[in-house]
Order: structure tokens, then C-alpha cells, then sequence
């Protein structure tokens, strides 16, 4: 891992690269599940020898090429953009491409599970179509009515600025997953949604903020969440997504009245 | 989803997990399905506004119920003498205002609303089954109507004199 790259190394370099790689026992406790071979899910214990500055995907990707070949997770780009590695570490949802194991007390066992109020199919793979059923039915793409203009569609940088936190959604269901709501009701929207409907309810180039509204205003949508923060808390790109759902709760409640 | 596994009984070689596999038996498989999972055909639209207003009934009543059930509750147990002096008389005494009579009647209705509406919230997060959650809401609208219909009776067919 700590491959030097460049010649000539400071003595400062040097010292901090010696203690660098000390590497650690660290024990993954992985909540594993293979519907072919038994119905109830196990906690799976591996030990492995660590540095505490890698990554928790660069243990399960150990675990996976070195102990087990069965374990199963979904993972892409590994750089915290693809959204595709959202699980529960320790108790809480985060991207394992973007947990250091120095972070998550290695001195104990380190809990890894799938994310919750989806269909796990095995080990920490879940069933993302309601999750992305939900997206869709906010309808995340721009609706515009007129012809189409012929060079770009100009915004003031207020303008942009006023959806920018939601623009940055990846979509990796870390907030949707953590949200108490959902696990109870999967028919509620979940936070992902109404951040992707929020980022073109706020566009000043977007005419569709009204059939958005709609959606949202009805039974399974804004007025379901109860603020309890665990989508902000869970955002692994930091977005406010409870402040999200109270703007857009916000705009209905002034547009209808 | 259903995952078919009668004809992929390959038991993983590999030590998969140290307890808990006994059954020996593959071929049943087996996924948890959350509950009440979104698809393409649900939520059915229903285009009211009735949840917006039951969300902002809920902090409206609140903010007017603080005033009254603590008003209430300083004058039933705080002012002159505590709760002790509460008796009939001083019910008959307090009802012979017409003021008493609509706080008494607005603090019925808000606190009864307010208080079955998030009741039906907690029906609607823990009542998986459609039946179950039908039932549950409608024993608690019987029983809602029941106590706003009788309280306002009281209140206003309310005689000293019996």
C-alpha cells in the first residue's frame, strides 16, 4: 500500500511511511445470507491483518480473494461515487469505499451488514428496485414545455445555487435504508426521492415543480417523514436531507394556501 | 422476487459460516421481503390534500393545546386549594360560564383529533396487512366520534340540577 511512487523521500517522509504501515488484527463480523443454503442470515466472523488508514471495502475485497470467494457485495468505482456499496457498518449506514477501519473502533469486531427495509438476496446484496421505483415516480428528469431552445438553457448562479446541496445524490439508498419510515412502510417514498424531486422542484429551468408537488403531497409522500434525522445523518455525500423534505414540505404548504 | 433453487443444489464447499446451517436441507430457498414494498401499480394516487392538512392541524393543535390543557391543568390542580376542591359543584360552577364551556369544548375536540390522528399515524407505520390497518382505523374513528359526540353533549346538555 505504501509503495513509494517518488525518489527522493524527506527523513520526515520517511518516518511517517516506517510507522505507516503498522498493521492490525481486526475482526469483520458479517451478516451473511444465502437463501439456498439456509433461510435465517448468520453472523460470519474474519480475522485479517489490517492497515487502519484502508478502507472497510479493501477488508471485505481481502476477504473475498484471500478467505471467502462466496461472500457477495455490490462495489464499482470504490471512490465513494457510484453509490453502489452502501451498507451498515457498525449499526450505521455508510459507504464502505469511504469508511476507514481506524474509524470504526477496530479494537472489537467490526459489523457489517446489509442495509435495512429491503430485500437482502445474499450476504450484503439487496433488492434496489422499490428504492429505484420510488425514484422514478417523482419523475427525475426535466419537464419543460415550449420549443426547445437552441443554445444551452442559461441559470443565474442564485438560481443554481438554490437545489445545489441535492444535485449531489448518488443514489445509493444509504438514507432511504436508514429511515424508520421506510423500514416500517416501503411504500413511502424515502428520502432519496424527495431529494431527487426537490433538486427539480428548485430548478428555476424546470416547469414540472407542480406534478411534482402532486406526487409528493399524497398519502405515502413528504408528510409521511417525521424528521428524525437518520437520512441526514446517513448522507455519505453530506447532503441536508431532512432540510431537503422541509423545503419541499414548505413549498406545498405555501402554494396551496 | 423468488429465487429458484430446485435444481441449484450446489452446497458451497466452503465453510460459510460456523453455526447455524443445519438443516442440510438446499432446497428451500428464502428471502424476507420488506413490507409493503413499493411496485410499478402502488401507492394508488388519491390527489387530496387531506394529509397536508392533517399535518399542519397537528401543529396547529398543539401549539393551542399547550395553552389549554396547561391552563387546565393550573386551574383543576394548582389554584385554590389543588385538587381536592374539584367536586361537582365546582364543575356545575365553572360550566355556568359560557367561557369554561368553550374552553372545555375546544380542548375535547383538539385533544381528540390530535390524539387519533397520530394514533392513525402509528396505525399506518405498524399495521402491515391492509385488513388489519382497516380495522384498527376504523375501531379508533368509532371510538373517536363515540367520545367528541358524548363530551359535547355533556358540555352542553350539561343540567346542575340533578
Amino acid at each position: 500500500m505504501s509503495t513509494p511512487t517518488v525518489e527522493k523521500h524527506s527523513a520526515a517522509l520517511d518516518a511517517v511511511e516506517a510507522g505507516s504501515t503498522k498493521l492490525i488484527n481486526v475482526t469483520f463480523r458479517i451478516r451473511r445470507f444465502n437463501p439456498e443454503e439456509h433461510p435465517d442470515p448468520v453472523w460470519v466472523d474474519y480475522q485479517l491483518e489490517m492497515d487502519p488508514k484502508e478502507r472497510v471495502l479493501d477488508a471485505l475485497n481481502k476477504i473475498k480473494w484471500e478467505q471467502d470467494g462466496t461472500l457477495t457485495y455490490r462495489r464499482s468505482c470504490a471512490h465513494g461515487i457510484c453509490g453502489s456499496d452502501a451498507m451498515r457498518i457498525n449499526g450505521r449506514n455508510r459507504l464502505a469505499c469511504k469508511t476507514l477501519i481506524k474509524d470504526v473502533n477496530p479494537e472489537k469486531p467490526i459489523t457489517v451488514e446489509a442495509i435495512k427495509g429491503l430485500a437482502v438476496l445474499k450476504d450484503l446484496i439487496v433488492d434496489m428496485d422499490p428504492f429505484f421505483q420510488a425514484y422514478k415516480d417523482v419523475m427525475p428528469f426535466l419537464i419543460t414545455s415550449g420549443n426547445e431552445p437552441t443554445r444551452e438553457r442559461l441559470q443565474s448562479q442564485a438560481d443554481r445555487e438554490r437545489f445545489d446541496d441535492t444535485t449531489k445524490c448518488i443514489l445509493c439508498a444509504a438514507c432511504t435504508s436508514s429511515c424508520p419510515v421506510f423500514w416500517n412502510d416501503g411504500q413511502y417514498f424515502g428520502p432519496a426521492a424527495i431529494v431527487n424531486a426537490h433538486r427539480f422542484i428548485f430548478d428555476s429551468r424546470d416547469e414540472g415543480a407542480e406534478q411534482r408537488l402532486e406526487v409528493l403531497n399524497d398519502r405515502e409522500g413528504v408528510w409521511r417523514c417525521r424528521t428524525t434525522f437518520n437520512c441526514s445523518e446517513a448522507c455519505p455525500r453530506g447532503i441536508e436531507v431532512t432540510k431537503a423534505i422541509q423545503e419541499v414540505k414548505r413549498a406545498l404548504v405555501t402554494r396551496r394556501f | 422476487m423468488s429465487i429458484e433453487t430446485k435444481d441449484l443444489v450446489v452446497p458451497s464447499l466452503q465453510a460459510h459460516t460456523g453455526q447455524g446451517l443445519g438443516t442440510g436441507n438446499p432446497a428451500e430457498a428464502f428471502v424476507v421481503e420488506p413490507a409493503r414494498a413499493r411496485t410499478k401499480k402502488t401507492p394508488r394516487r388519491t390527489r387530496t390534500n387531506f394529509e397536508m392538512l392533517a399535518w399542519l392541524f397537528m401543529r396547529l393543535s398543539g401549539v393551542v393545546l399547550v395553552v389549554l390543557v396547561l391552563g387546565h391543568l393550573l386551574i383543576n390542580l394548582m389554584l385554590d386549594g389543588g385538587v381536592s376542591k374539584i367536586s361537582f359543584a365546582f364543575v356545575a360552577g365553572r360550566w355556568a360560564s359560557p367561557f369554561w364551556q368553550m374552553w372545555d369544548l375546544l380542548m375535547l375536540w383538539l385533544a381528540m383529533l390530535h390524539g387519533s390522528n397520530g394514533m392513525r399515524t402509528v396505525i399506518n407505520d405498524y399495521a402491515e396487512k391492509d385488513a388489519t390497518r382497516l380495522w384498527l382505523k376504523g375501531l379508533l374513528g368509532v371510538a373517536t366520534v363515540f367520545t367528541v359526540v358524548l363530551g359535547t353533549l355533556v358540555i352542553f346538555t350539561f343540567d346542575p340540577n340533578i
